[in-house]
């Protein structure tokens, strides 16, 4: 009986080391613990032993049975760890395909360069301001003492509707149109499409400006001064020389337009600088009392400045875009360049 | 304004280079736009006087000259050129000279014979582009003087480009007035002189529009020599300053425009009928003129005239007729002053701009007619001789500009610019440009003088003084303002969120032109009332565009025409109509959308993109309003009748279209794939309900399935509307989750397959309550859309 328990757990213990699936090692387990399993079977003999045979032969089934459960567990573990390690291996893919689904596109570059200028001056408490386009020729000319015949109007080649209705020139309008309807102090930008009657290499009839203005008791050239100094550099992420030039805008007075070190050659002289090592980038200048008796502003009480720049320009420095008109055709191959 | 730098240091002439030169005048508001040598770079070329010609004996077209160059014995040099004789004055290149291009000359035999040099052209000597022969030198050219001496062409055109309000420097004298400023010296006095007169005739002069020509002088000059040449070194002096030579009348009263910045006229007076008027143009009336373009008149234009007709548009152009030629030997010269806004806008009426009109609308210095007539008297008679006349002058005082005194505070100096000046700085700046300084208690009293247009106030003043001391000097703070808070409404969404979402959604930004082509706009939107521009760039770029679907069609036109055959666009802008016989002006999102929803991508299959997603790009950004939007069946011309909604707000208002491309126009247009378009208006769809909270149930929620059959044409919208309507509290969401058309559904008929999710406030849902509402709904569906359940 002994042996026989002996070649039992031998059976057994082959038995395991046979199965190869999960499936497998359960029917062993069913075929020596499970209600008809033999060692289920040895323990139903025991029950016609003598009690002092019992006992000892009671003892040997046991430690037998724990053996092969010893043994399966063992067993189970290393089926489970294969059929895991297989399931992974056959799960694996190549995580280096592109993903699937919707691609993100991105902004228009002068878009994304209005924004950064309107963050900017933002963060000092300028508010971002928008007119109409279609504009009448007093808010566009008149108000910003621009006569009519004003040989400063030839400087801007205009579309007419009509003859005292035009497409703005320039944002400066909104300039007119806030201090119409708003008190000072005031700290405000308007960005937006302006547009003017050329078109060559380097005109487009619609781009982009940004005017800027500041309404304030004792505002001063040095803070105008101050203020683009401030915004050049920080536009440009760089430490940028510089320069005001005296110059002529109907309304403003003193007028000044500036010019940086040229970012292509940092001021070495370029085709892009047209080897001066300076590129104009804004117009700028102290608020003309004339414009301030247009709008009903005490020019003695505030002063002011305005300043206006033209955000393809600045676009075009900031990315080296070489071509102004490449702005308007839209083409997919240039737009998708600028996330 | 292009200026000889040699001419100008001949007036005024600065311790400072060229560059120096320059970098001064553009700091100080003169901005150079360009510095052009005046010839090419040579060396070792002197004035010659060719002495003998003879003819080579081996060449039929070659001359062997002697050619006295100022050396003890005359060289001998061959020549080629058709013109060369005798008693020539002609650059000659010497041996060891080096011509434009690094051309060396040496000695030389051609065709057997020895030449010691060349004869040199104006092209040779890199002076014109072409030239005919050898450059013929004035008679009286010292013989052996360096070419570069003789003609001085050591020398720099500068070229200015001047802001309008500067009309005080569009003359040598102007410009040496700034620089002699600038650098603290003094210009030499008026050389004017007085030209007696040799006879006493003159032609009556009647000026009918004072207003206009407040100044007007004439005077006779008879018996000029019609042969006479133009000084040389005059020539090069308008050659200089981008001006043709043209004969010597003409040529004198261009070089006293130059150097003084006076306008003149010369008259035939032969071909005139006295008295010349002055006067305002008929309408109807014509003139010819002298660059042969006839033009005809309104009742505005001022008008030199005669008798019989118009002669000269004033300030503008003269008039052919009366146009001195190569037979005058009598001229009337013209020297006035028009009122800037009565010449402004005159020439480009008319598609002209001159020297003349361009200084009259910017203004001339009223005081320098006079010394003007006289120069260029002077300088006729030097030239071509004549038998001046005494100046008729017809002056109308009160017509004259006005220059007051401007007030300048010297703290209003310190005020606004940052900088102190002291009296004595005062009155050496504005004194130098020409003003008349008085100091006063607070500050001074100035009066611009004749030539400055552009002195009215006081902060004229400080750019002057800003402008002079260097805008780099003046100081510059560090922006220190009152400062508020900023403010964050919430009820207005910001247009950068809504376009990062189309980003994020795979659509690109265009900018397109807010003008297009009338036939596209045609297309798109007929019957929109658009609006034309005037004088529009070119035809296709005419009028405003009423949608941004043309712009966004155009691009995506464009796309396809270069290889892509995936186009997701939108752009934000304004859209522009006549509503009312008003100009409107909508600020409006568009998107455009074409070819594979997805890029083509491995292990999915593509699919082209359909109204529904283009319908989820919109509902996204709807979804940023937080309000309910509704969209309807609709129609519209350029969009597939069946495949058009209109989108409406919760007032009902239509704020926004979207559909798909008529296959006509799409077709017509030359796509060949569907394309979805939407537009929305900005101001709708950027409102946002500020968000209020409801509380949570802590009842748990079912969900129970309904699958209705309902005809085709039952709209969803209808029958979540109608589930809406019957009020049942309980309902907290319904979803359509599959729409199933073919077997087991009868023609005519859809499935809709719905889902409802029931909860409640107070207490967990019973089957039995359930039951009733699904029930009470499902009747509701049945009563109102003939919707009967499908077993």
């Amino acid at each position: 009986m002994s042996a026989s328990i002996e070649d039992i757990v031998k059976q057994a213990l082959d038995e395991l080391a046979q199965a190869t699936d999960l499936g497998q090692l359960d029917q062993v387990r069913v075929n020596y613990l499970g209600k008809k399993g033999l060692f289920t079977q040895q323990m139903k003999e025991l029950g016609s032993m003598d009690p002092e045979q019992r006992r000892s032969a009671g003892q040997v089934i046991n430690d037998a049975k724990n053996t092969f459960q010893d043994a399966l567990e063992t067993r189970k573990l290393a089926l489970e760890g294969a059929e895991l390690a297989a399931r992974l291996a056959s799960e694996s893919i190549d995580v280096t395909l592109p993903g699937r689904g919707q691609d993100v596109a991105g902004l228009h570059p002068v878009t994304t360069t209005l924004r950064r200028i309107s963050k900017i001056f933002a963060s000092v408490g300028f508010n971002v301001v928008e007119g109409p386009e279609i504009e009448d020729d007093y808010h566009n000319f008149g108000a910003l003492n621009i006569p009519e015949h004003h040989p400063a109007r030839a400087m801007h080649d205009t579309f007419y509707f009509d003859a005292h209705t035009v497409l703005r020139t320039h944002t400066s309008p909104v300039q007119i149109r806030v201090m119409e309807s708003e008190k000072p102090p005031l700290k405000v930008i308007a960005p937006g499409r302006v547009y003017r009657c050329d078109s060559d290499l380097t005109h487009t009839p619609m781009f982009h400006q940004v005017e800027g203005f500041l309404v304030d008791t004792d505002v001063s050239f040095a803070d105008l001064k101050g203020v683009v100094f401030e915004f050049l550099r920080a536009f440009f992420e760089k430490d940028i020389q510089v320069r005001f030039r005296p110059s002529y805008f109907p309304f403003t007075e003193p007028s000044a337009e500036v010019d940086i070190e040229c970012v292509m050659c940092d001021g070495q002289g370029c085709r892009v600088c047209s080897q001066t090592g300076w590129l104009e980038v804004m117009g700028c200048g102290m608020i003309h009392p004339e414009v301030f008796k247009s709008v009903g502003i005490d020019h003695q009480t505030y002063s002011g400045f305005a300043f206006g720049m033209g955000v393809e320009r600045l676009a075009m420095l900031r990315y080296g875009i070489n071509d102004l008109r490449m702005f308007f055709e839209n083409d997919l191959k240039f737009l998708q360049q600028f996330r | 304004m292009q200026v000889s730098e040699a001419w100008l240091r001949e007036l005024v002439n600065p311790p400072i280079d060229t560059a120096q030169l320059v970098a001064q005048l553009t700091m100080a508001g003169l901005e150079v736009d360009a510095v052009t040598p005046v010839a090419a770079d040579f060396s070792g070329v002197v004035v010659g006087e060719v002495l003998e010609t003879v003819q080579h004996p081996n060449a039929d077209k070659l001359r062997v000259c002697q050619v006295n160059v100022g050396q003890e014995q005359p060289l001998q040099i061959v020549c080629g050129a058709s013109n060369v004789r005798p008693g020539l004055k002609v650059p000659a290149a010497l041996i060891g000279a080096v011509l434009p291009g690094d051309f060396k000359i040496k000695e030389s035999k051609l065709r057997g014979e020895l030449s010691f040099g060349m004869l040199c052209s104006e092209k040779e000597l890199g002076l014109a582009a072409t030239s005919e022969g050898l450059m013929e030198l004035p008679i009286d050219a010292p013989v052996g003087r360096d070419i570069r001496d003789y003609l001085l062409l050591s020398d720099n055109v500068i070229e200015l480009g001047l802001t309008p309000n500067r009309a005080d420097c569009l003359s040598v004298v102007g410009v040496a007035r700034e620089v002699a400023v600038l650098n603290g010296l003094t210009l030499p006095a008026d050389d004017s002189v007085v030209i007696e007169p040799q006879h006493q005739q003159t032609l009556e002069v009647q000026v009918h529009s004072a207003e206009a020509c407040p100044v007007y002088l004439g005077r006779l000059i008879k018996g000029i020599d019609p042969a006479a040449q133009t000084p040389l070194w005059m020539q090069e002096r308008l050659r200089r300053s981008g001006i043709r030579s043209l004969s010597p009348v003409v040529d004198v009263t261009n070089y006293v425009l130059i150097e003084l910045g006076q306008p003149l006229h010369a008259f035939d007076a032969d071909k005139l009928a006295a008295p010349i008027v002055v006067r305002r143009s008929r309408p109807g009336e014509l003139l010819a003129l002298l660059n042969d373009q006839a033009i005809e008149l309104d009742g505005e234009a001022l008008v030199i005239a005669d008798q019989q007709q118009a002669l000269a548009l004033a300030g503008v152009m003269g008039g052919k007729d009366s146009a001195v030629f190569g037979e005058t030997c009598d001229i009337f010269l013209e020297c006035a002053f028009f009122t800037p806004i009565n010449i402004a806008g005159k020439a480009r009426q008319f598609g002209l701009h001159t020297d003349s009109s361009h200084r009259f609308e910017r203004g001339v210095d009223f005081n320098l007619q006079r010394r003007a007539i006289e120069r260029a008297t002077q300088l006729i008679l030097e030239i071509a001789g004549g038998s001046p006349g005494p100046v008729t002058e017809v002056i109308n005082t009160e017509a004259l500009p006005i220059r007051s005194a401007v007030k300048l505070r010297s703290a209003r100096i310190e005020k606004m610019l940052g900088i102190q000046r002291s009296d004595a700085q005062v009155h050496e700046l504005f004194g130098g440009l020409g003003m008349q300084v008085v100091s006063c208690e607070d500050g001074w009293e100035i009066t611009p003088p004749g030539f400055r247009f552009d002195i009215a106030i006081e902060e004229d003043l400080l750019e002057e003084i800003g402008r002079v001391y260097g805008y780099n000097n003046l100081p510059s703070s560090s922006l220190l303002m009152r400062s508020e808070l900023g403010k964050a409404p919430e009820s207005v969404l910001v247009l950068d969120r809504l376009q990062d979402c189309l980003v994020d959604r795979g659509y690109q930004q265009a900018i397109t032109y807010s003008f297009v082509d009338e036939a596209m706009q045609n297309a798109v939107a007929p019957g929109d009332e658009f609006i034309r521009i005037r004088n529009p760039i070119s035809s296709e770029l005419a009028v405003m565009r009423t949608t941004l679907w043309c712009g966004l069609l155009n691009a995506a036109l464009y796309n396809i025409n270069r290889q892509q055959s995936r186009v997701r666009l939108f752009e934000t802008g304004l859209r522009f109509y006549y509503e009312g016989g008003e100009i409107q002006q909508r600020k409006t999102l568009a998107g455009l959308a074409l070819g594979n929803l997805h890029a083509e991508q491995w292990g999915e299959k593509s699919r082209k993109v359909d109204f529904f997603d283009a319908k989820a790009d919109v509902e996204a950004l709807l979804a940023f309003t937080a309000t309910k939007m509704r969209f309807e069946s609709s129609q519209h011309p350029a969009l597939h009748p069946g495949q058009t909604a209109r989108i409406l707000n919760a007032r009902g208002e239509a704020i926004g279209l979207l559909g798909m491309l008529h296959p006509t126009l799409q077709k017509q247009l030359g796509f060949d794939s569907p394309v979805f378009l939407f537009e929305l208006d900005q101001d709708a769809i950027l409102q946002h309900k500020v968000p209020k909270f409801t509380p949570l149930s802590k009842f748990p929620s079912v969900r129970r399935d309904m699958a209705l059959l309902v005809a085709e044409e039952v709209s969803a919208d209808a029958i979540l509307g109608c589930i809406s309507e019957c009020g049942e509290q309980a309902i907290r969401d319904v979803s359509i989750f599959d729409i199933y058309r073919g077997q087991g559904v009868a023609a005519g008929s859809k499935s809709v397959a719905l889902s409802l999710v029931l909860q409640d406030f107070a207490q967990t849902l019973t089957d039995t309550e359930i039951d009733a509402i699904f029930r009470r709904v499902l009747e509701t569906l049945t009563a109102k859309l003939n919707a009967k359940l499908r077993e």
